[in-house]
């Protein structure tokens, strides 16, 4: 493979991230967040892969297979468990201005543009035009996290943050240290096994999995 | 020996003129075959225009002059825009008379006199077709135009024709910010064409109809003209996409051979355009008059996205 391709390939992989973003923010059924979650890890790792293969850079591949394992099998998997057995799967959230979500979205997506641009710069590597979207995927999911009132979907909404942490670590730097990245993925792992008990003990006390009904904690005066 | 520019102009009409019922038939020969019905054939819509050209015409009372002149306008611009889009060659002398954005504008004319003469008669469902329809196209212009402005971008020009020629010269490049644009146009050309996801050409209920609503009251010449002129929409929305994304193999000069070859390949991607757009109404469920805004907003969105994928990536 050339290296032109290989930075076309790229190129073409962010996008696709960039999108899976977005169709995060505005999706309202569960399974397919799911999905689109999946697929998203999916763009992530073979980017990553191809990243590693073009610079050279051998322990992105074993990031790259972790990042498959992780977020493509194991945490759909999980969730989908989860979804399964808190009976939540014909849920559709409900009360979401999808054409303003969007809008925000896109301001985000320039902002981060803006604020990357001097980095862009400075750096030599062939993935330095790829932050922008590394950065604009963190604003989407905190985006998704602060829009959503639905837990699972919040919580995928800090999946994909991390996704998108995870992007820009490979395209600033080509991948952190492997010991970083092996915690990382282990603190996700155990993230989403205590996700699971908060999700259990939400719905026991409340018959819901709708954040909004924890106002109901508060003590009146 | 090449052809006269001219020439070229009027050989690209009468393509237009002829084969857009042919390709009105050909789409309903593809969506009868999915469905498991028999098909009417290929001449149906010519039978269908010649016997409505035949029939005569009955005017409303009251029907003003915006009702009897919106026919005419809407056929003439239709092939005004049909001179415009290059299908087979670039070598257009009217080419240069309308860029992208006009393009889009004679569009918009089209539209705004056919509301106009659905509010003219004054029937409850005309007036209700026209609102909706500018519902729509309020919403879809905007993305039609930032799709559109995404290929300007990468062919650093708004002329059609210079467009395609640096799209069909250049060398094969991976370009996300055209994959979303072309994403972005389908879903925009699904609307304006009034297919599927948005309305129902076939659609006998009055209460769901959009742009049918609007021509109940025509018939006879009128009728015929205006269906026509529907049917070359649909063929130049067609060709606006096959221009602007696919153009490889138009013919760039007026060689008579090199035009023959660029108007089989122009036939060959038509056909295939074809069964693609079946296959998305096949596929899809008419959705809810409201929910029509989000579909759109995703469209201006994927625009967007390709716009800033643009500069961001490219």
């Amino acid at each position: 493979m050339s290296h032109a391709l290989v930075v076309q390939l790229n190129l073409l992989l962010a996008a696709l991230i960039l999108l899976t973003s977005f169709a995060l923010l505005v999706q309202r059924r569960m399974f397919a967040i799911l999905h689109i979650f999946a697929w998203q890890g999916f763009f992530l790792g073979v980017s990553t892969a191809i990243i590693g293969f073009a610079t050279g850079v051998h322990h992105l591949y074993l990031s790259s297979l972790l990042t498959l394992v992780m977020k493509v099998i194991l945490l759909p998997y999980i969730l989908y468990k989860l979804i399964l057995k808190l009976k939540i799967h014909r849920e559709i959230e409900s009360m979401m201005n999808v054409p303003t979500t969007m809008m925000i979205g896109i301001a985000l997506v320039i902002f981060s543009y803006h604020l990357t641009e001097p980095i862009r710069q400075l750096s030599a590597l062939m993935t330095r035009t790829t932050l922008a979207v590394a950065l604009a995927t963190v604003m989407l999911g905190l985006l998704m996290m602060v829009t959503r009132r639905h837990a699972v979907s919040q919580i995928i909404g800090f999946l994909a943050m991390e996704n998108g942490l995870f992007f820009a670590a490979t395209s600033a730097t080509y991948g952190m240290p492997m010991v970083v990245e092996l915690g990382v993925a282990l603190d996700l792992l155990i993230a989403a096994f205590i996700f699971g008990i908060f999700f259990f003990h939400i719905n026991t006390t409340f018959d819901s999995l709708d954040v909004d009904q924890m106002a109901k904690l508060k003590e009146t005066d | 020996m090449s052809l006269h520019p001219l020439a070229i102009e009027l050989l690209q009409l009468a393509l237009l003129l002829g084969l857009a019922p042919a390709f009105a038939g050909w789409v309903k020969i593809v969506k009868c075959r999915l469905q498991g019905r028999t098909s009417p054939g290929l001449l149906q819509p010519y039978r269908d225009i010649s016997r409505l050209f035949i029939k005569d015409v009955t005017l409303a009372e009251g029907a003003s002059w915006i009702f009897r002149f919106t026919p005419y306008l809407i056929f003439g611009v239709t092939v005004l825009a049909g001179a415009i889009i290059p299908l087979v060659s670039t070598e257009l002398p009217l080419a240069d008379t309308a860029d992208i954005i006009a393009l889009v504008m004679l569009f918009a004319i089209v539209r705004f006199f056919t509301a106009l003469a659905g509010m003219d008669i004054g029937t409850a469902f005309g007036g209700m077709g026209s609102s909706r329809e500018m519902m729509i196209s309020a919403l879809a212009e905007p993305a039609m135009l930032m799709a559109v402005f995404t290929v300007s971008l990468t062919s650093s020009s708004t002329s059609l024709t210079r467009m395609v020629e640096v799209m069909s010269r250049g060398d094969f490049t991976i370009r996300p910010s055209m994959a979303f644009a072309l994403i972005a146009f389908i879903l925009v050309a699904l609307a304006e064409t009034g297919r599927i996801p948005v309305d129902n050409p076939a659609t006998h209920l009055e209460l769901t109809m959009i742009h049918e609503a609007m021509i109940l009251e025509y018939s006879g010449r009128y009728l015929a003209l205006i269906e026509w002129a529907g049917m070359m929409k649909l063929m130049l929305f067609f060709s606006l996409g096959i221009a602007a994304f696919t153009p490889w193999g138009i013919a760039t000069s007026g060689e008579p051979l090199a035009l023959l070859a660029g108007a089989a390949l122009f036939i060959l991607k038509l056909l295939l355009g074809g069964v693609i757009m079946v296959l998305i109404e096949t596929s899809m469920a008419k959705m809810r008059i409201f929910r029509v805004p989000e579909y759109l907003g995703s469209a201006f969105l994927l625009a967007t996205l390709g716009m800033i994928a643009f500069f961001i990536l490219e």
